[in-house]
């Protein structure tokens, strides 16, 4: 538990936790974002450069764009009218609670301990290999799902003929 | 004084200052000692580059620029520095004032970021990242959001509509732009910027080995100068920043030194995606022949800096603006077509081998479709009639 | 070609930027406020009050008349009338004004004080390099400094100040010189009747 690992882990609780409580909607989209940040400087830390940077293009740059944009076409960003605890929030106490329990116990319980060797250097030629060889199927799926997710786009924003 | 020494000057002054730091500071030290010439050279360089803009621009306009502050004009930043500086920093009352601050800082944070992956001259860099290139798109995704939230925090609509057009722009325009960085990549087989400068250090028949060299490479390049001018928002493409002349850009609730903070982000951005140009194609601070490199690195990769700086002046004192659908009909349905041929066409470099029949048919893979393209996209449209979904 | 507009287009700015310094007549810019561009003479700023002669006072050619104050549109002149009278060039007794002020911080310029002066009196100055601290004290500008002569009416505004002159030279050469003619004319009115009487008998 290095000094390092808990500011990152602060950072990372203080942003979602922000994300939940806060009353502006745009605020809580960047709390978000500074969670996403959190989130790939614990990657960097753990020395996963690929998956660091690439947490912040995707999900600082595209995701929280994403989202920004969606509440700006669809909602004011104004404060709300209701107040910010659902009135229903013990049976939400009791789902969170169960749900960390459970992650809590899965992660305890398994096998993994503190790494014996080094962590292996994975270069991108080694994520590029797998995608190709191994994992090739699932890249292809999730190139139709994504393409599907375009067409959707482009046809909700296309301007429609009026029908005689 | 050889010329290797002359070369590697900043490394061994940072290497006689590091033995004087105690150890237990040798990390925080040598960190501090990479990133503060960064932090001074290209602020100044910003500065330079705004009074050269101004006489440029004058003397291709037929006027002179600036010619009243220093000799030649050379001191106006110092003019406009101490007029931003003195100026009254309004916030409008209904500007969110957390995000209003906060936005011009992530925009700077974020144009400094990128230096950190730049080799200025041989081992010059301040990190040698093993996905340096990732590193420096992944930090220019996030110039975005300090544009939105420039915009919105202001709480004005014309402030607002100018930062979805920057935001849509810059969005539009991050695809060419790291698909044509790709075939670099793709060349190399490393994400490294050292390693990719240091592949093209090398000289067959006194000729570099520069990336510019090759047909893909020339393409590539071209596309992605194309694609960081639209990302720094400069001109021609710069409708979210030229409406400020006329309604509103995204920055226009700022004043004072915000305002500077913000050209200062700019044009550090220019500088930086200039910088990877100059990494990815032109050999970093290689020369381009051999019996040039006497001269220091440093001074190749300012030079080349320097004569993309004039280039952008150059352009931007040429071509008028474009309008936002021509802008977003350039990015999807040329760069990126395009782009992805370039992939296609480095692909085939690759797998080809040495010759001349090699440069021929790369070339004819590029320029064939590329001409099909433009003249399909060059056909009068046929306007439809309009409808508008919600008004009526 | 693709692309041949761009490339023609960045060849004209160049020759411009390289022509700009080969060729000086390329850059017309004045550097102001060393060289100045030749002042038109039809040009006008803020008026000014004419004196004929070298005394200010003596020479002022305004008889304070009001007619520049009802005109003027934003009502920039205010007038105060004398008590006394003064000769004027001619030697007749005028009133004269005793305050003529003009606040230039309303003034528009338009001249109308200008046409509407039967006395030659108001015209229009060119000096423009006239900013002030003072915000109101010092843009209400007194007949002391309004007052200017006719000579430098002359260098200002040459053929209008010589066609001044000479409408006023003609005009007082008419008031001096039909006295002769109502003198005349009872002197041969009597002599008519009488011959016509004579012939009739």
């Amino acid at each position: 538990m290095t000094v390092t690992f808990l500011i990152l882990a602060a950072l990372t609780i203080i942003g979602a936790s922000a994300a939940m409580g806060l009353r502006n909607l745009i605020h809580c989209v960047l709390a978000l974002t500074l969670g996403f940040v959190g989130l790939a400087m614990l990657y960097l830390e753990l020395g996963a450069q690929f998956v660091g940077f690439t947490q912040i293009l995707v999900y600082v740059g595209a995701v929280a764009i994403l989202s920004v944009f969606a509440i700006m076409m669809t909602r004011s960003a104004g404060p709300h009218a209701e107040p910010a605890l659902s009135a229903s929030w013990i049976i939400g106490l009791v789902v969170a609670g169960a749900t960390f329990a459970v992650l809590a116990w899965a992660i305890l319980s398994s096998g993994i301990t503190a790494p014996a060797t080094e962590a292996p250097d994975v270069s991108v030629k080694q994520i590029g290999d797998a995608l190709m060889h191994s994992y090739a199927v699932p890249l292809e799926i999730m190139g139709l799902l994504l393409t599907a997710a375009l067409i959707g786009a482009v046809i909700i924003a296309m301007p429609q003929e009026k029908t005689p | 004084m050889s010329a290797q020494t002359v070369d590697q000057i900043f490394v061994l002054i940072k290497a006689w200052l590091m033995g004087h730091v105690p150890i237990a500071f040798q990390p925080i030290a040598s960190a501090i000692l990479s990133v503060a010439p960064v932090l001074v050279v290209f602020p100044l360089l910003f500065a330079i580059t705004t009074v050269l803009e101004r006489k440029g621009l004058g003397r291709m306009q037929n006027r002179y620029g600036p010619n009243r502050v220093g000799p030649y004009g050379f001191l106006q930043p110092m003019a406009d520095g101490i007029k931003s500086l003195t100026k009254e920093d309004i916030i409008p009352r209904s500007a969110d004032a957390v995000v209003h601050f906060l936005a011009p800082l992530l925009l700077v944070l974020a144009s400094f970021l990128a230096y950190a992956v730049l080799p200025i001259g041989r081992n010059m860099v301040i990190t040698d990242l093993n996905a340096g290139v990732l590193f420096f798109f992944a930090i220019g995704s996030m110039v975005e959001l300090a544009v939105f939230m420039a915009g919105w925090s202001s709480r004005s609509k014309y402030s607002l509509l100018g930062a979805m057009r920057a935001v849509a722009q810059m969005i539009s325009y991050e695809i060419p732009l790291v698909l044509s960085a790709i075939v670099v990549i793709m060349a190399t087989g490393t994400l490294s910027t050292v390693a990719i400068v240091d592949k093209q250090a090398v000289y067959t028949h006194g000729v570099a080995h520069w990336f510019l060299f090759t047909p893909w490479g020339f393409v590539g390049f071209i596309l992605f100068m194309i694609a960081a001018t639209a990302e720094s928002n400069r001109s021609p493409f710069d409708l979210p920043e030229g409406e400020s002349e006329i309604i509103a850009g995204y920055y226009i609730e700022y004043s004072g030194f915000k305002f500077a903070l913000f050209f200062l982000g700019e044009y550090l951005g220019m500088f930086a995606t200039s910088g990877l140009a100059i990494t990815l194609f032109l050999g970093g601070w290689s020369a381009p022949v051999s019996f040039l490199t006497w001269i220091p690195s440093y001074i190749w990769f300012f030079l080349k800096l320097l004569v993309f700086i004039f280039v952008f002046i150059w352009v931007r004192g040429t071509f008028p603006r474009l309008r936002m659908d021509q802008l977003m009909g350039l990015a999807w349905k040329f760069m990126l077509p395009m782009t992805l041929l370039n992939v296609f066409d480095v692909g085939i470099w690759h797998l080809m081998p040495h010759g001349i029949l090699r440069w021929i048919v790369c070339t004819a893979v590029l320029i064939l479709p590329a001409m099909l393209l433009s003249r399909t996209l060059n056909r009068k449209q046929k306007l439809q009639t309009r409808t508008y979904r919600y008004a009526d | 070609m693709l692309g041949e507009g761009l490339l023609k287009g960045l060849a004209e700015t160049a020759r411009n930027f390289f022509g700009s310094y080969a060729g000086k007549d390329r850059l017309t810019t004045l550097q102001f406020p060393e060289e100045r561009a030749p002042r038109i003479e039809a040009s006008r700023n803020f008026p000014f009050l004419v004196y004929d002669g070298a005394d200010p006072e003596a020479g002022l050619r305004c008889v304070s008349c009001f007619i520049c104050e009802k005109e003027c549109p934003p009502k920039c002149i205010f007038i105060e009338k004398s008590t006394d009278k003064k000769p004027d060039a001619v030697g007749k007794q005028q009133f004269y004004p005793a305050r003529f002020n003009i606040d230039v911080s309303v003034c528009m310029s338009c001249q109308i004080c200008v046409e509407v002066c039967p006395f030659d009196a108001i015209k229009m100055d060119v000096a423009f390099e006239e900013a002030s601290t003072g915000r109101f004290s010092d843009l209400l500008w007194p007949k002391q400094r309004l007052a200017k002569s006719n000579d430098y009416y002359h260098e200002i505004h040459p053929t209008e100040a010589a066609g001044v002159d000479a409408e006023l030279a003609a005009a007082r050469a008419k008031a001096a010189a039909p006295k002769p003619a109502p003198a005349a004319a009872p002197a041969a009115a009597p002599a008519a009747p009488p011959a016509s009487g004579g012939a009739a008998e």
